[in-house]
């Protein structure tokens, strides 16, 4: 038993040695910037200057933006799966394509449509108009910004979730009626946990690269809101101060990699109790 | 009849939700028949735009480099992916972790932070060029294959596997007859997912291009301060039908039957 | 299963077929010049009809900004033979000895190009050593005269606040510091502290009244009537008034900047007579009319100036009268420390509510 698990820890052989080449001697390239000033003297300035007021305000907005971005996206990608089950869509892989075939046009043109929808004289208002409700200011807000990151991440997190409650067998959940659970219960009891996994990658597909987000900030948000990410891409790029932004970078990943060291722990727990584990 | 309200309820709001993802893509359309140059103005109806495409050898250019990059890189993410999956499944907390912590990385960077990390480290042993972005698509693609195939890992009945060994079948033939028919959902989206990662991407691939190579990606961001050519919404639409048109095709040719049915 | 696999099998198919085989990359013989320009920013046709008349290949880049474009070229990634890019960056690689001398006075064609341009040039480039001018223009207001009644003539009524909420800024600290900077009467290449805190303060106060912070896409939000006004660089507002005839465009009259983008060999190249080649092209009259009837920016090069339309040749946009230029400066400033605190004014600028 514990041959085979090791054997198969083997399988993982090619990915570490890419990881290494080519995440992990990088991510030390930026470590390296991160840790000196432009004399390059070592320095913990770049880091700790995340908790420049200016820079906080960014962080803690893109964190609200991020957070708020995957709740939604976790609450509209439920239904729409259970949706799928109710319609007898989950076996389809069609509708798999359905949802990520939008994604296949380029970014910045999708970006740029919503502009056109949103903006003063867009596309919404001028519907809204005609059935008399007054122009809706959407455009250069957090609002704005926001659907723009619920549209672009939410095939990420419906996909994962799809797959989880796809697998799930109809006699599971008949089952569970029969013995009298309601709808609600037998979501909460029997659907929700077995989507677990599923979950937690999507929120890991959403949540951490939203939280860098910046092209969605400059063109929805009209550039009078602010994100890490806009900070982090004005150091390297327009600022050329690659010192800060990738101790910016760092500070901002020690702290996500902190604060889902938790969920991560919790997550792996419940495969290697689950039969997954157990059984290999 | 509640079950016929339910249903009723599933389909608006399924409906809204593909209004909601495909509303974008309308206005593309849309654009692409635009007689103005402009994105803002309408100029009335053409189709102009779809002939001058046809004549433009650097957008099909891009539009090849684009594919290929996506495919490759998509494909060898999904190997490399998918033995990665197995094998940290089967990882100790601890070293899962650890691993988990490094795949997380290329999602935590910005992607400006990835993309010129990754171009001075390529610059130190191999000049810029189709491969240097290349492998850059896979490192980021990577990721999200194993996000996807995971889950599908914990969800798996390893019994079928182990009873298929116990009857005598060797261990390659039982891993594609038991094993990877529960993982084809994970593999499939990871896939697609890394697909599209890989389409969309730019800033990534502007640092660790080499001189000539054009995505479509670069091609529009190039042309964002001049506007953007209507061609490129004709484009759009066209891959947009293409694709829509296949799977069409795809999903009403007679179903053979998933591998699963074929094995059991 | 075996759908997704068909699936992928045409996926390949189609890919191989738009693709036309692709096999594009064939090893060229014989002499290639690597050329880093802005994103579209000179007709494919120029570059096909180079390496017909001269055999020389040429491998061709775009970039967005100039800061992308040093970030590229310092990584020494790629060994770029000429770039085009703006006035204060080839100042900053003039300093840092990434330039090669050229010498100028033997282009053939050298005379197409206006003496007000070398001049221009010759703020940053003292004695015209490095650089030959490619296109040029201004920074100014565009603004919809069907909805601004009155005429504007100056910086004033970007903050007079009489248009709040309806003003688009550049989003882009160096030309929002020159448009606050020349409303108060002062150099856009200042160094004083002072003068650049004062400038600060203007522009804080003015964000309220600030629809947004846009660069490429400001143009098309007059044009869609979406902002009544807004910052931008002239090549733009020319193509503003294409899309919608209300659109004027004005060069303050505090003076504004005056922009240039420049053509320059970099000291890495290795065939400087294959590089003066491709700077003589440019400059040939019927390649500039080229480029100037696909980009539609400023051209310097008289010979082209001459043979436009009377239409053409009177719009402020295309060729600015000598009069509304004459408070403009074209900016030279590289100095780090002053860059350093404009570019932490702006981002406060930016953090503000």
């Amino acid at each position: 038993m514990n041959n085979r698990r090791n054997t198969r820890v083997l399988l993982s052989g090619p990915y570490l040695l890419w990881a290494v080449g080519f995440t992990v001697i990088p991510l030390f390239v930026i470590i390296r910037y991160a840790l000196t000033d432009e004399t390059g003297a070592f320095t913990l300035n770049n880091l700790f200057a995340i908790a420049d007021p200016i820079n906080l305000k960014a962080t803690v907005f893109s964190l609200e933006i991020a957070l708020m971005s995957t709740m939604i996206c976790v609450l509209l990608a439920y239904p729409l799966v259970l949706a799928f089950r109710r319609l007898n869509l989950s076996k389809n892989r069609f509708m798999l394509f359905i949802l990520i075939l939008p994604m296949w046009m380029n970014f910045i043109l999708r970006i740029l449509a919503w502009q056109m929808i949103l903006s003063n004289n867009g596309i919404l208002n001028f519907i809204l108009g005609k059935i008399g409700i007054g122009p809706l200011h959407i455009a250069n807000t957090g609002l704005s910004i926001m659907i723009g990151v619920v549209y672009d991440y939410l095939p990420y997190m419906v996909l994962p979730i799809f797959n989880a409650v796809a697998e799930i067998d109809e006699d599971v959940i008949e089952a569970a009626r029969d013995l009298g659970g309601n709808s609600l219960t037998v979501f909460r009891k029997v659907i929700f946990p077995l989507s677990l996994p599923g979950l937690m990658s999507g929120i890991i597909m959403v949540f951490i690269p939203s939280m860098t987000e910046f092209v969605i900030a400059d063109i929805l948000g009209g550039g009078k809101l602010q994100l890490v990410g806009n900070i982090i891409e004005q150091e390297f790029t327009r600022s050329s101060n690659w010192n800060l932004g990738a101790g910016l970078s760092v500070a901002l990943m020690l702290f996500m990699m902190v604060s889902m060291a938790f969920t991560m722990k919790t997550d792996h727990g419940y495969g290697s109790d689950g039969k997954a584990g157990a059984v290999w | 009849m509640v079950k016929r309200i339910s249903a009723g309820l599933s389909g608006i709001y399924l409906f809204m939700i593909m209004f909601f993802l495909y509303i974008p893509i309308l206005v593309m359309i849309v654009l692409s028949f635009n007689g103005s140059r402009s994105r803002v103005v309408w100029g009335g109806f053409t189709t102009e735009w779809y002939g001058r495409l046809f004549s433009n050898v650097q957008i099909r250019e891009a539009l090849g480099t684009t594919l290929l990059l996506a495919f490759i890189s998509a494909l060898v993410a999904t190997l490399i992916g998918l033995l990665a999956a197995l094998g940290i499944s089967a990882m100790r907390t601890r070293e899962y972790s650890l691993v988990m912590g490094v795949t997380n990385i290329p999602l935590l960077n910005a992607d400006i932070v990835t993309g010129i990390a990754l171009m001075l480290w390529f610059v130190r042993f191999m000049p810029l060029g189709f491969s240097s972005v290349l492998i850059a698509h896979i490192t980021f693609n990577i990721p999200y294959v194993i996000l996807a195939v995971l889950p599908k890992i914990r969800q798996m009945n390893m019994s079928i596997y182990e009873a298929s060994r116990d009857l005598g079948a060797g261990a390659l033939y039982g891993f594609f007859a038991t094993i990877l028919p529960q993982l084809a959902g994970g593999l499939v989206s990871g896939f697609f997912m890394a697909f599209t990662m890989s389409m969309d991407d730019f800033v990534v691939t502007y640092f660790t291009r080499g001189a000539g190579i054009n995505t479509l990606s670069t091609m529009i961001y190039s042309e964002i301060k001049k506007g953007i050519k209507p061609e490129m919404y004709a484009l759009s639409t066209i891959i947009f039908a293409a694709v829509f048109i296949l799977l069409l095709i795809v999903n009403f040719v007679p179903d053979g039957g998933d591998l699963k049915d074929l094995v059991e | 299963m075996k759908k997704m696999f068909i699936t992928i099998a045409l996926l390949v198919c189609m890919t191989g077929l738009l693709s036309g085989c692709g096999g594009s990359g064939a090893k060229k013989t014989g002499q290639t010049l690597t050329v880093f320009n802005y994103g579209e920013y000179m007709d494919p046709d120029v570059i096909s009809q180079f390496t017909e008349e001269t055999g020389i290949e040429i491998k061709y880049e775009e970039a967005l900004t100039p800061e992308e474009m040093y970030t590229k070229y310092k990584a020494g990634a790629i060994d770029y033979d000429l770039l085009c890019t703006s006035d204060y960056m080839l100042k900053k690689l003039m300093e840092e000895g990434e330039l090669q001398e050229i010498d100028v006075n033997a282009l053939e064609n050298k005379g197409n190009i206006g003496d007000k341009y070398w001049d221009f040039a010759a703020q940053f480039d003292e004695g015209n050593k490095y650089t030959v001018p490619y296109f040029w223009g201004t920074v100014g207001i565009l603004y919809d005269t069907s909805r601004v009644k009155e005429p504007v003539d100056s910086w004033d009524v970007l903050f007079n606040g009489k248009y709040a909420g309806d003003i688009i800024m550049p989003n882009s600290v160096r030309d929002a510091f020159y448009v606050a900077l020349k409303y108060l009467g002062y150099s856009l290449n200042t160094k004083d502290e002072k003068e650049i805190r004062e400038a600060y303060k203007l522009l804080l106060k003015q964000k309220p009244d600030v629809q947004a912070y846009l660069v490429d896409e400001a143009r098309d939000e007059v044009v869609a009537g979406n902002a009544l006004m807004a910052v931008v660089y002239s090549g733009e507002a020319y193509l503003g008034h294409q899309y919608n005839e209300n659109l004027a465009y004005v060069i303050p009259k505090e003076g504004s900047n005056v922009w240039l983008d420049c053509f320059a060999v970099t000291k890495k190249c290795k065939d400087p007579e294959a590089a003066q080649a491709f700077l003589d092209f440019l400059c040939r009259r019927d390649i500039a009319q080229k480029n100037f009837e696909y980009i539609y920016y400023s051209t310097p090069n008289q010979a082209v100036i001459d043979i436009l339309t009377e239409e053409e040749r009177s719009d402020e946009a295309l060729v600015p009268k000598d009069s509304s230029t004459e408070n403009c400066e074209v900016c030279t400033l590289t100095d780090e420390k002053t860059l350093d605190l404009l570019n932490e004014l702006w981002k406060s600028i930016k953090a503000s509510d």
